[in-house]
């Protein structure tokens, strides 16, 4: 089952450093697979339009957990507008490629974020 | 590193009792002829063939002329439903099957829909057993064949076999009742003389054989279309050169495991009854599938809500506890097992299923150090779920 993943991927899987939740985030995002049930949560905390801590939420395979978790790693410290230029591709690349089956759990990570950072400009 | 590694997966295949193994080696290089030719060691391989065909005959209370050997489980059910659907045609061309079938099953019943065939596909109620009143009332003259699993590979559901075949038999004349047995043999009562059975499909890796053999056993009477065509091997049924040593290392595990059965049964049920107990007190689980003696001995399957379970077999993994999962991540078409969503499970909870399948060789040892760690796998993994 996870032969196909990297190792990377397992490691992250394994011991995700970016789990939990946010109080008074000042962004928080969703975003569900349809397909498979998935359901990942990102909060964010921003100051000076910079991105000082990212968590993660996620019920979902290893590629999701792992892809949550390299999220965050790669948002802490990116800007907003940086932040919102991250693909699916990105994550999967600095996981050591996600499977092609799996590569939907990472653009469900993206989404997430999107729908975090869509949330914070409207307030 | 994990303490221990233990292997939970033994529906998925088992470990080669080293006794079949021993019995196997001669057959690659002294005994290696073909047992379709005529010299000595042709004879002599042949004659291997024939003592393996009355062993496994007597496991199922068949006689040995009805039983063929094949590559597997998968290559029996396709022949017993090709077979019988394509010399029977004429008869008619409808098939009743059940909507918690192996792929082998379902998959073979789907391309004889596309061939032209009609197929009703049973449902079946929340412990997964077969409707019976809609089995009656589905099954006509038209109906030339029906196939019930035995033992259900996710869920562990044995069906009354005797009674569904009964039905069948009864209520239409052209009908063949076929089941595949690859998860239930020698694991459950399976006797194709008081069950009443045309066809049963069984397979060695399941029971502790070597892989790539099973068998078909076919009814004396029963013509079926062959599949493989080539030199005409048994009875032109199924052409193609007997895989010896495979056959004489299933045969081994069979009669082991047939002389044992009773021993069996009962440690891989206490240890079972043991697991499913300690289980259920954690809380938000449930069970899929039947309590007792309508289960396999060596199957469970729990529900753990807000965990996917790909993610918990994962874990499991690295705490060197292997098992399976029927969740939609794990599979490639990402579609949930047919089996949970047929016995009334949404897509999250068939996605949040662990199935655990013993065997013979597991311990109370292994299972404590289970009960042990998997309660803070699940913490872990539900302080992790935005559910
Ligand atoms: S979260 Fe379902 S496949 Fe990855």
């Amino acid at each position: 089952m996870d032969k196909e993943y990297s190792e990377e991927t397992i490691d992250r899987f394994q011991d995700p450093e970016y789990s939990g939740e946010i109080e008074n985030a000042d962004a928080v995002g969703k975003a569900g697979n349809p397909s498979c049930g998935d359901v990942l949560k990102v909060f964010l905390k921003i100051e000076d339009n910079v991105i000082k801590k990212a968590r993660f939420k996620t019920y979902g395979c290893i590629a999701a957990i792992a892809s949550s978790d390299e999220l965050c790693e790669m948002l802490e410290g990116k800007t907003v507008e940086e932040a919102r230029k991250i693909t699916g591709k990105d994550i999967s690349q600095e996981l050591g490629e996600l499977p092609p089956v799996k590569y939907h759990c990472s653009v469900l990570g993206t989404e997430a974020l999107k729908d975090a950072l869509d949330n914070y400009k409207e307030e | 590193m994990s303490e221990l590694e233990v292997y939970l997966d033994n529906g998925s295949t088992t470990k080669t009792d080293s006794e079949a193994f021993e019995k196997m080696k001669p057959y690659f290089t002294e005994k290696y002829g073909n047992p379709a030719s005529l010299h000595k060691e042709g004879k002599e391989a042949k004659k291997a063939i024939n003592k393996s065909k009355r062993i496994i005959a007597d496991t199922l209370n068949a006689d040995k002329k009805e039983i063929i050997f094949t590559s597997g489980g998968t290559e029996s059910d396709n022949l017993a439903l090709k077979g019988i659907a394509f010399e029977n045609k004429e008869k008619g061309k409808h098939i009743i099957t059940t909507k918690i079938e192996h792929d082998a099953v379902l998959k073979s019943a789907k391309w004889l829909e596309e061939q032209g065939f009609k197929i009703t596909y049973l449902d079946v109620d929340e412990e997964g057993f077969v409707d019976q009143e809609q089995l009656k009332r589905e099954i006509t003259d038209e109906t030339i064949l029906v196939s019930i699993i035995h033992g259900n590979n996710e869920i562990g559901t044995i069906q009354s076999l005797k009674e569904l075949s009964e039905i069948t038999h009864e209520h239409s004349k052209n009908a063949y009742f076929h089941t595949d047995a690859c998860q239930s043999y020698t694991k459950t009562n399976l006797d194709v003389k008081e069950q009443n059975l045309d066809l049963v499909s069984i397979n060695s890796h399941k029971i502790h054989g070597p892989k790539g053999v099973g068998a078909l056993y076919i009814k004396k009477g029963t013509e079926i279309h062959p599949w493989q065509h080539g030199g005409g091997h048994e009875k032109g049924m199924r052409s193609g050169t007997l895989n010896t040593h495979g056959v004489v290392g299933f045969a081994e595990a069979a009669k082991n495991n047939y002389e044992n059965k009773e021993k069996n049964i009962e440690k891989m049920t206490s240890l079972r009854d043991k697991l499913i107990e300690e289980i259920l007190k954690i809380e938000k689980t449930k069970l899929n599938g039947p309590k007792g003696s309508k289960r396999l001995p060596n199957n469970i399957n729990i529900c753990f809500n807000n965990i996917e379970g790909e993610a918990l077999s994962g874990y499991l993994n690295r705490k060197g506890i292997y098992a399976s999962t029927g969740s939609a991540c794990s599979s490639l078409d990402l579609e949930p097992s047919h089996v949970l969503t047929a016995i009334g499970l949404t897509k999250q909870e068939a996605n949040s299923c662990l199935r655990i399948t013993l065997s013979k060789y597991n311990t109370k040892e292994e299972i404590n150090y289970v009960l042990k760690e998997l309660p803070d796998v699940v913490k872990r993994l539900r302080d992790m779920s935005p559910l």
